[in-house]
């Protein structure tokens, strides 16, 4: 038992050894982020303006992402382990992509997830990069070739036949269906509870109210939170006495406060790399 | 007695998901897949290989040795018949693993070669290709690295316990792994010399250690 526990222990200390010695992956937090204060925050306003716009018209994910240095790593190994981390791109449809500028390796890097292989492929990747954004970059010129390159990515991904962007991705409306399991657990529990304490029409209207603040709440809008009211109305007053069940129900997927996530999109090394 | 039966059915059950039998299932499945991908990746890069010979015929006929080393290794690639089932034979695999790096080595040489033809380098296709196959190893590299990784995760199945058990009784067998070929080559630091040889072609030997 002390050797296996030795041995997991060396084991341990060897993988923080490894993990200690690449460089960290910067928490996702907007569409540009600047780890080299090269950008000035009105460069970084626009640049951000522009991506929010192309995702709000077309979907995919865009970010910039500018680093002095990816060293022990090669660029792509970065690029590659930040677009596995922030999953950009919705989820199946894959449209993620990322420009990487390591600006004290002289190195950059476009990762393009799956779903944009086909458009931004290699060949256009490499063009972009080595036409578009690195004559500006060797001049010194970040801002100028960095939305030089974004423009030019975005018109790429506009010939592309996408799926139409959903309003969940915007943020503001909740489809009612997704709350549906959420309403049938509460429903249930506080139902099952009031019932036999007050009765069944009374203990179905209260439930009923409940599940409506407590939708309110979460979604924020006044025509789910009634539907969901309802809904759970219905399911007491006509459910037969199921008392003691306490479903597991594990953490909603509540959250998302207006910030900026990845959709969950998958990367497969796609892209290019370039030299400024 | 019915009841009996349907409580030993479910214990029996729940028994094999606590023995590791079902992540010996999902474990499997992830390795067939990331093997696929490997495959597939590999196969893109063989696809490439006679239009990048052939442009680079155009510029550099007298290229011999480069050019029928490239053209055999390519050849030798598409000779291994590359089935899923490759994978369980640590033989199989280390020749398909041999054929490959030859390939990449026959590759990232004609790279080179290259380099001294700017007429060749300034051809559109030429460029284009060679964006392709860069792309191309890159992807090979990723597909490598998570088929490594799936592997790792299953072979660490079949040798902790109790799942070892479990393994031991279906007779499966760690898997083998992707092994560094040219250990050497790695541990010793890149040379850096100036004003003496033109700039090598970047991520020539990507697809080969990762």
């Amino acid at each position: 038992m002390n050797t296996v526990r030795a041995a997991f222990l060396a084991g341990a200390l060897c993988w923080s050894f490894i993990a200690g010695a690449q460089i960290a992956v910067p928490p996702l937090t907007g569409r540009v982020t600047d780890q080299t204060a090269t950008l000035s925050a009105e460069q970084k306003a626009s640049l951000e303006q522009t991506l929010t716009a192309f995702e709000g018209r077309k979907g995919s994910q865009l970010a910039v992402l500018l680093v002095s240095t990816t060293a022990p790593e090669t660029i792509e190994q970065y690029a590659l382990r930040v677009a596995e981390q922030w999953k950009l791109g919705r989820k199946k449809v894959d449209d993620g992509a990322i420009l990487v500028i390591a600006k004290a390796d002289r190195a950059l890097r476009i990762e393009v997830g799956y779903g944009l292989e086909g458009a931004l492929n290699d060949t256009t990747s490499k063009r972009i990069i080595s036409e578009v954004i690195t004559p500006s970059l060797k001049q010194g010129d970040f801002y100028g070739g960095i939305t030089a390159g974004v423009d030019q990515i975005i018109r790429v991904i506009d010939g592309e036949p996408l799926p139409a962007p959903s309003r969940m991705s915007a943020g503001n409306t909740a489809d009612i269906s997704q709350y549906v399991p959420i309403i049938f657990m509460l429903a249930l529990v506080i139902g099952g509870v009031l019932r036999s304490v007050m009765g069944r029409v009374p203990g179905a209207l209260v439930t009923g109210g409940a599940v409506a603040a407590v939708a309110w709440f979460f979604a924020g809008a006044v025509s789910i939170a009634l539907g969901a009211g309802v809904i759970a109305l219905l399911f007491t007053l006509l459910s037969g006495g199921m008392g003691g069940f306490y479903g597991g129900h594990g953490r909603g997927g509540f959250g998302g406060g207006g910030g900026f996530g990845g959709g969950g999109g998958g990367f497969g090394g796609g892209g290019a790399s370039g030299r400024f | 007695m019915r009841k009996l039966a349907i409580i030993l059915t479910i214990l029996f059950a729940s028994s094999l998901s606590g023995c590791g039998y079902n992540t010996f299932q999902t474990n499997d499945e992830a390795i067939k897949a990331s093997w696929a991908e490997v495959l597939n990746q590999y196969k893109r890069r063989a696809d490439l290989v006679p239009n990048l010979v052939q442009v680079v015929q155009g510029y550099a006929s007298h290229e011999k040795n480069v050019l029928t080393e490239v053209t055999n290794a390519r050849a030798s690639v598409g000779g291994i018949n590359a089935t899923p089932e490759l994978v369980n034979n640590p033989e199989a695999f280390a020749k398909f693993q041999q054929a490959q790096s030859q390939l990449s080595g026959a590759l990232s040489r004609l790279l080179v070669v290259s380099e001294n033809y700017p007429q060749l380098k300034a051809d559109a296709n030429f460029r284009d290709l060679q964006a392709q196959l860069e792309g191309t190893e890159n992807r090979i590299a990723v597909a490598r690295n998570r088929y490594i990784k799936s592997v790792q995760e299953y072979n660490v199945t079949v040798r902790s316990f109790p799942s070892n058990l479990t393994a031991m009784v279906l007779g499966y067998k760690a898997k083998p792994n992707f092994t560094v070929e040219n250990e050497k080559e790695i541990a010793t630091p890149p040379k850096v010399e100036f004003g003496l040889t033109p700039a090598k072609p970047q991520g020539e030997a990507q697809g080969t250690a990762k």
